[in-house]
């Protein structure tokens, strides 16, 4: 019988296989930022290890970093506690750090794919969930705990259980305004956030394929919001040309190796998946949550849902806790609920299309009063590149706020948070009770429904705008 | 890694499902470069209000947590597992847990049980009648028991000898060292390196 894509990455992994105990995989990419990791070092210190493979590891600063005054010390004694002991723990273990104020510091996720760190048919890890969206490459990539971080640290392997596998086809033609933040929202909206558990996705189909890079990563980002290990798209030559060129990318013969291995990479005609999913692109809409998980969406046109219309009795309460903690009302039209602040940015969506997309929205607008837009790119790159297009005056004169890289507002862990009782449209990755801040309520959604609901001051599609002031003609 | 064998006492009932790990401990408290500290970090927000089930007196001291579906949800944080550890929790029992922090409760001697969805409601009432009421988590013959209940529970072999036994996972791999060195000689040349160029 075939295997599936995640199967044969798998199988090329495999240290040691023996009856009774879960296959030990060798990691090919370790991605270390400052807050999964301390604990993991003092590990290592305290055992007399060594970091097996400096050459395979790499890290960067992104949770705690302000997105103001980077050159200012930082205010808040404990982030930059927890700076220094990254800081101080790489230089001992002689890992490669990317610090702030560094040209290739940013949001972990985002730099690993930059650099062609993330290649198809890798193994990836990272002390953090969102590890997925390496899978866009093709790799299989999965967040991990701190005890497994030590694990990786000291020898470049992991004891994994098994995995299922599930197909999520999405055929046909995404329609216009509709993105991959959209599709991932519609599909976890389906599945559940506990539809995935266990099961590592491969997203497939013609829409996929038509996706970007950018677009896949997006797509796989939000996979563990379903519950699933990973989430993965097969390479093909859209993920080989974006790798050529980059500074880790191979070259000369290694590229035509590398390149003929990725093209094995698919899943067999003949293989079968545990589980598939299937959906119609052309059904899609921009897509919003109205609660506290990311599976409680809905179309931006629909109402917030009656929890009585849940058959689940847990899914009744949980709808019913979500609204109350939203501050919603069911049958309320969700094109109606007013925001004050938009967050644009995350590794879900602060690569530099989705500040493409967020700033081709607010060109010629203004975001609305009484409105905070804040614009976080992903990465210094990201944020450069962006610069160098000139989005960052677009934003500016729009009225959003152009920030330094990092997570910021996506958790809150630095000082750009959501006050209790505000209520934001977040192009991040997690709605859940307080994410955002103490108190704060998230709508998740797509970076052009972002920049419409600032410009409109309630959630708002690009196409809901001809009742506010158009872009100025040049 | 502590080990686990059997472990009694009385119980809190959780009645959430979807409990995700940025309300196990939010992210302000993921500043914290140790293992240790987090007990009041757990579930902080849902503390204030003094109504919320941990809050009641009568489960004070209580060792094991009664959860809903879904547990876990989110964040990788094994800082989650630390702050249950920490305020005391040696067992929590579910009927569905998410991944990550399945593993992670696992690594640090924290065991975390699946039962069916009408034995967590069956604990559930047991526990609200009865706050006293004790209840065994017996990973020796894999077994949750208490007045009335007696619920056998899956945990593959390995993962409950490495409880059991108390076994650190690294030393155990480092003891396959020669199988490693072996892949990484076999690895191809277009595999990325880390090392700056
Ligand atoms: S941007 Fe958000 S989801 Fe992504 S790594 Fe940072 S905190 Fe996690």
């Amino acid at each position: 019988m075939g295997r599936t894509l995640a199967e044969k990455v798998w199988d090329d992994h495999v240290v040691r296989r023996a009856e009774g105990e879960p296959d030990l995989l060798f990691i090919d990419l370790h991605l270390l930022h400052e807050v999964t990791s301390p604990q993991a070092f003092d590990g290592l210190r305290m055992n007399g290890r060594v970091v097996r493979r400096t050459d395979l590891t790499i890290a960067t600063e992104d949770h705690n970093t302000p997105t103001l005054d980077i050159d200012k010390p930082i205010a808040d004694p404990v982030s930059r506690t927890q700076l220094e002991t990254l800081r101080k723990n790489c230089a001992e273990f002689g890992v490669r750090l990317h610090p702030l104020g560094d040209i290739e510091q940013g949001v972990v996720h985002v730099v690993g794919p930059q650099l062609g760190l993330t290649q198809p048919g890798t193994t990836v890890v990272c002390g953090d969930s969102h590890t997925s969206t390496h899978g866009a490459f093709g790799a299989l990539a999965f967040g991990i705990g701190t005890s497994q971080v030590e694990h990786v640290l000291a020898t470049q392997t992991l004891p994994m259980a098994p995995f299922r596998t599930m197909a999520v086809t999405v055929d046909g033609e995404l329609p216009d305004g509709v993105t991959a933040k959209d599709l991932i929202l519609a599909v976890i909206a389906r599945i559940g956030t506990g539809g995935g558990q266990g099961y590592v996705i491969e997203y497939r189909g013609t829409a996929i394929e038509k996706l970007s890079m950018e677009a896949r990563m997006t797509v796989c980002n939000m996979s563990i919001e379903a519950g699933a290990r990973a989430g993965m798209i097969a390479p093909d030559r859209t993920t080989f040309d974006y790798l050529e060129g980059r500074v880790h990318a191979p070259t000369g013969e290694d590229w035509d190796a590398a390149v003929a291995y990725w093209k094995t990479l698919r899943t067999d005609e003949d293989a079968v998946f545990d589980h598939e999913v299937r959906i119609d692109a052309a059904e899609l809409a921009p897509f919003v949550t109205w609660g506290t998980n990311p599976g409680q969406g809905a179309p931006l046109s629909a109402s917030v849902p009656d929890p009585a219309s849940f058959a689940d009795p847990s899914d009744r309460l949980a709808a019913e806790k979500a609204l109350e903690y939203m501050g919603l009302s069911a049958g309320q039209p969700l094109r109606e609920v007013a925001v004050d602040t938009v967050f644009v940015g995350s590794c879900t969506n602060g690569r530099i299309e989705d500040l493409r997309a967020a700033a081709s929205v607010v060109e010629g607008r203004k975001v609305a009063d009484g409105v905070r837009m804040l614009v976080v790119p992903g990465s210094v790159r990201v944020a450069l590149q962006a610069v160098e297009e000139g989005l960052d005056q677009v934003f500016t004169a729009a009225g959003a706020e152009w920030r330094h890289a990092g997570c910021s507002m996506c958790l809150g862990m630095n000082p750009d948070q959501l006050a209790p009782g505000e209520r934001s449209a977040s192009t991040s990755n997690r709605n859940f009770e307080g994410r955002q801040g103490k108190g704060g309520r998230t709508h998740l959604v797509s970076p052009q429904v972002a920049a419409a609901t600032a410009v409109a001051g309630r959630l708002a599609s690009p196409a809901d705008l001809s009742d506010v002031p158009a872009p100025a003609e040049v | 890694m502590e080990a686990f064998t059997t472990h009694t006492g009385r119980a809190v009932p959780l009645r959430r499902g979807n409990v995700d790990t940025d309300q196990i401990i939010p992210a302000h408290w993921l500043k914290k470069v140790t293992r240790n500290g987090f007990e009041d970090g757990l579930f902080e927000a849902w503390r204030k209000d003094p109504s919320f089930v941990l809050n009641a007196p009568e489960y004070k001291g209580a060792t094991v947590l009664v959860a809903g579906p879904d547990f876990g949800t989110g964040s990788s944080r094994e800082h989650a597992v630390w702050a249950l550890q920490n305020y005391g929790f040696k067992a929590v029992i579910s009927s569905r847990y998410a991944d990550i922090f399945r593993g992670n409760s696992l690594k640090n001697g924290l065991l975390t049980v699946v039962l069916p969805q009408e034995t967590v409601e069956a604990l559930w009432k047991l526990v609200e009648a009865d706050p006293t009421t004790e209840v065994t988590v017996d990973l020796v013959a894999r077994e949750v028991r208490a007045e009335g209940v007696t619920a056998p529970f899956e945990l593959d072999d390995n993962a409950r000898w490495r409880l059991l036994e108390g076994l650190d996972d690294i030393s155990l791999t480092l003891g396959n060292e020669a199988d490693i060195a072996a892949y990484e000689a076999r690895r191809p040349s277009y595999k990325p390196s880390t090392v700056q160029v």
